[in-house]
């Protein structure tokens, strides 16, 4: 292709570059220039995020490498807030993973490829290179767990993650080479453009459909294919659960809605009955399941499970009647809703780590005990994190949720919309938990919190995020909104 | 300041303070928070004067409107505006913030900024609930207020305060996410969250049904009715005094405020339909709570079980759709948050003295505190209903209308006159009268100044309410007029009028 306009490409490209820098640096200097490492991964990444959030105005759409690779609005504003996400996650780990030696360069390396894996599944345009993200994230991803080698309990989860998540890319690339016996392509757009016309052999391709829904449901983490999910929040050192928790499930819902907008409209009648099955169990499991949790990270891990229900509620109303009139709407209602989720996994992970400290993990809930008389400002904030979860006004929580559920309710499955607020009923209940424990409770210790200003800063701007987003949400609704419009339901 | 953001002001400046608070005092020099919260509440209280005096009763339009959009996607706007019905409540709410900032003033000695901040952010809260005219800020507003009350009582309550705390959260919850989902409901068919355009919105009647029972979860709990009232008493008893003031005067009225504000003027037809149930659980409110409350040996369980008694007769007096009850039981709210929360406040007053609110452990208070007896005297025959008390108009008119509406209704109603005399003075007596029961009644000093100008804020508004309530009911007027013309149209579609449950010519002037 000539006269390409690569300026879409250039936050990639840099980010690209970081890690090869980074690699270089940590090389050679070791670890004395481990600070250098860190500093880059970091600076890079919120380049980048400020980079992509300037270009998700643009309202066009480019295709590069034969159509393999695309940046629309859509893309960067996911992209805008991965990035973010990691820049924060890195923040909010530092203290933690240099009190436990992990403060290594395969640390960042490997966090920073999980990243690029993520940037390629956002704005893949091709089956295959949808996938070759989704493994580039996935295998750096496992290795990340596993860096804590001498810890039983991280391997574990490392080896679970690995098998499971091995099967999952197995379905998807199983459904993939379906898709490609009925079709005979691989690119989005006409995989697209042969189903709508109608001249393919159905049984196959809605056969492909199951496997390839499954390997989504897989990467988000829902009913029944959740089980990796709370082994792995568990057991991961916090610092790595926050790299797999935060961005990555904004990535496996970016990269669930191209296969199924952009490449499988067409066939939205049957993937929706089929996510409708998964949104109902994960709302179910999630919310229940979390209550007997005494574990927070395993607790936050089936609060994970019953947002990804969630969104799943926002991916499956887009089309009502086999018309998709309302699908910008309801698509970018989940898209507003995995972004304000990762924003409040962002804090409460830190939160987690923030109170750990040297040989000691802060991982039971009883740890957050009497917080408000420790620290009443983080108190405040993680409070604000809680009830944003529980879906209580005027926090974020529940404007994503106002969104996903009007969605639902446009869609006609008023019984999927009683199902997803009496199980958020159940769910608030270990929230408000978290904050009795903080306020209600007096601290089992005293020792003062250890940790860098930084994430204390971090986490007080991440708090009053969720706390004005709350508040005004109308923006960042209406940018989700029109990003989806944009991309791919232009008028 | 303009006049047409009067009502922002009244939202916005207590919750302003309250956040302030947190900064200018400490738990180790709380003088200046106390005296800054005070100043805070009263400046929220005078904002509300202006509202009173430029307040229009010869119409039923909303007033002092303000409107501008919120969450264009939705088309939610912040869209405020008071009418006759919620008038008094705003302002009580004001006043009842400053009470309480005056109860807590040597009582909390923990935490003393965050309580003063919680009670502030609440009454701005509040006030938002009973000036919102669009259906998701008022739903913004009414969930919002469970986050302080469930710190309050859990922060600064009794022994068993969890318990209480996350019931009082749960059930309050369990009711509004229903009423969250009759809400988008709503949206699905109007593309608008305007409460004028949702009275104005045909509904079939099945869909009305259902609505007025997800309506009817959210502020049923909230009011509480039997059965879902098991949340009052607990909360009642473990929260501090102010959040039990608070709770009994004002958060009670948000639930029966939703009333008449969603269930009757946007599903009027299942309104008529439902009515028979409401007025049945209201009767069982009014008489069998009534009962409960008699053997009750815990002085705060007593009034709150008198709260739900009375609250009882607040919606009968919505149900039986007739002007004078509707008023009756207006004029029983604001009353009531009087009456009630002077309750409380008086029994603060002896916990904090006595530690205990067992009323076994008292007798012939009367001999150490005189001045004490005799407003609480005031308040316990307020309670039960005293003519020249501002307990006797609402209970009154709510009667008078139900017995225009059914006889039998009206004489089952009038067993409260009996039965709140009974509880109230009979608990009046144990505590009050008779000889100097144990050597720690005798040790006890009388009221202060400070607990003396509370105590004669309330009285002397619960003895101006019962000789001259005009002034309220006048305002009420048009407002409850035009609320039952609204509720008197059905609003099926023109298919279904055969089976409309209006009954025909219910206004009565």
């Amino acid at each position: 292709m000539q006269n390409v306009n690569l300026n879409a490409l250039l936050p990639d490209a840099l980010l690209m570059a970081a890690v090869i820098v980074a690699w270089l640096n940590d090389t050679f200097t070791g670890d004395a220039g481990r600070k250098l490492t860190a500093g880059i991964a970091l600076v890079s990444s919120l380049i980048a995020a400020v980079w992509y959030g300037a270009l998700a105005t643009d309202p066009h759409t480019y295709y590069f490498f034969s159509n393999m690779y695309v940046v629309d609005p859509f893309a960067n504003l996911m992209k805008a807030f991965v990035t973010l996400g990691f820049a924060a996650s890195l923040v909010y780990g530092r203290r933690y993973i240099e009190v436990r030696d992990l403060f290594r360069g395969d640390f960042y390396l490997l966090g920073m490829f999980s990243l690029l894996g993520q940037l390629v599944m956002i704005s893949g345009n091709n089956f295959l290179t949808l996938y070759l993200g989704l493994e580039l994230m996935s295998l750096s991803l496992y290795s990340l767990i596993a860096l804590r080698k001498t810890h039983a309990i991280s391997t574990e989860a490392a080896m679970k993650y690995y098998v499971l998540g091995a099967l999952a890319s197995g379905f998807t690339l199983y459904g993939i080479s379906m898709m490609y016996g009925a079709v005979g392509t691989l690119d989005l757009g006409e995989v697209f453009h042969a189903i709508s016309t109608g001249s393919t052999y159905n049984k196959v391709l809605l056969f492909g459909v199951i496997f390839i829904v499954a390997g989504i449901a897989f990467k988000m983490g829902a009913v029944p294919f959740h089980m990796w999910v709370p082994d792995v929040y568990q057991g991961a050192p916090t610092a790595m659960t926050l790299l797999v928790g935060g961005g990555p499930k904004l990535a496996a819902f970016a990269w669930g809605l191209r296969f199924l907008v952009v490449g499988l409209l067409p066939l939205a009648v049957d993937w929706q009955q089929m996510l409708v099955i998964l949104a109902a169990l994960s709302l179910i499991l999630g919310n229940t399941v979390g209550i007997v949790q005494k574990n927070v990270k395993r607790m936050l891990a089936y609060s994970a499970i019953a947002n990804m229900g969630f969104i799943l509620l926002g991916l499956l109303s887009g089309v009502i009647d086999g018309r998709a009139l309302g699908a910008a709407n309801a698509y970018g209602s989940a898209a507003f809703y995995g972004i304000t989720y990762l924003l409040t996994t962002l804090g409460t992970f830190g939160i987690v780590m923030l109170i750990s400290r040297r040989d000691f993990e802060a991982d039971s809930i009883d740890d957050l005990k009497g917080l408000n008389k420790r620290h009443p400002l983080l108190a405040a904030m993680t409070a604000i994190f809680m009830f944003s979860l529980a879906g209580i006004p005027p926090l974020v929580g529940f404007s994503a949720k106002l969104s996903v559920l009007s969605a639902t309710m446009d869609a006609g499955l008023t019984w999927l919309t009683v199902l997803a607020v009496i199980t958020s009923l159940f769910g608030a209940f270990y929230y408000l938990r978290i904050v009795k424990l903080m306020y209600f409770d007096e601290p089992l210790d005293s020792t003062p919190l250890d940790t860098t200003l930084s994430a204390q800063a971090l986490l007080i701007v991440n708090g009053f995020a969720i706390l004005l987003l709350g508040i005004f949400p109308g923006a960042l609704m209406t940018v989700c909104q029109h990003a989806l419009q944009f991309s791919f339901f232009k008028i | 300041m303009q006049s047409q953001h009067l009502l922002s002001l009244a939202i916005w400046l207590p919750i302003v303070f309250g956040v302030l608070v947190l900064f200018v005092g400490s738990d180790k020099n709380p003088a200046p928070a106390r005296w800054f919260a005070l100043i805070g509440s009263i400046i929220s209280l005078l904002v509300t004067i202006p509202l009173i005096t430029g307040f229009n009763d010869g119409t039923a339009a909303m007033q002092f409107v303000e409107q501008s959009n919120w969450i264009e996607r939705f088309n939610i706007s912040y869209h405020l505006g008071i009418d006759g019905i919620s008038l008094w409540l705003i302002v009580l709410t004001a006043l009842t913030t400053v009470i309480v900032v005056i109860s807590a003033w040597e009582v909390i000695t923990v935490r003393v900024t965050q309580y003063l901040a919680a009670f502030l952010v609440l009454s701005g809260l509040m006030v938002g609930v009973f000036s919102s005219l669009d259906g998701m800020l008022f739903y913004v507003f009414f969930e919002a207020t469970l986050i302080p009350m469930y710190i309050i009582i859990g922060v600064w309550g009794g022994p068993n305060r969890v318990y209480a705390a996350f019931k009082f959260f749960l059930y309050t919850l369990a009711g509004s996410l229903l009423m969250l989902v009759a809400l988008l409901y709503l949206y699905t068919q109007s593309h608008t969250f305007d409460l004028a355009a949702w009275y104005k919105l045909p509904l079939g009647f099945v869909p009305q049904v259902l609505m007025f029972i997800g309506f009817f979860l959210a502020f049923a709990v909230k009011v509480p009715m039997w059965p879902v009232h098991t949340w009052l008493p607990d909360a009642h008893v473990e929260a501090p005094t102010g959040g039990s003031v608070v709770l009994a005067a004002i958060m009670l009225k948000l639930g029966a405020y939703g009333f008449l504000r969603f269930s009757l003027p946007i599903v009027p037809d299942a309104s008529h339909f439902l009515a028979p149930v409401v007025i049945i659980l209201s009767l069982i409110a009014v008489i069998y709570i009534g009962f409960v409350a008699l053997v009750q040996s815990d002085m705060k369980k007593l009034v709150a079980y008198s709260s739900i008694a009375h609250m009882g007769f607040v919606t009968l007096g919505f149900f039986i759709f007739n002007q004078i009850g509707t008023e009756g039981a207006l004029v029983q709210m604001i009353s009531h948050g009087f009456v009630s929360g002077a309750m409380f406040l008086c029994i603060g007053v002896l916990y904090d003295r006595m530690h205990t609110r067992d009323i076994a452990k008292y007798g012939g208070v009367v001999n150490t505190m005189p001045k004490f007896a005799a407003f609480s005297m005031l308040f316990a025959m307020a309670n039960c209903g005293l003519p020249g008390t501002s307990g006797f108009v609402g209970e009154f008119m709510v009667i008078l209308g139900a017995v225009q509406f059914n006889f039998w209704i009206g004489f089952l109603a009038a067993f409260t006159l009996v039965l709140g005399a009974a509880y109230t003075l009979w608990m009046y007596k144990r505590v009050i009268f008779g000889a100097v029961a144990n050597g720690h009644v005798a040790e006890l000093l009388d009221i202060g100044k400070r607990e003396f100008l509370m105590l004669a804020c309330l009285a002397v508004l619960v003895l101006f309410m019962g000789i001259y309530p005009k002034p309220f009911t006048d305002a009420m007027h048009e407002s409850v007029t035009s609320l039952l013309s609204h509720v008197a149209q059905s609003k099926l579609p023109s298919a279904q009028a055969g089976v409309s449950a209006v009954p025909t010519a219910t206004v009565q002037e």
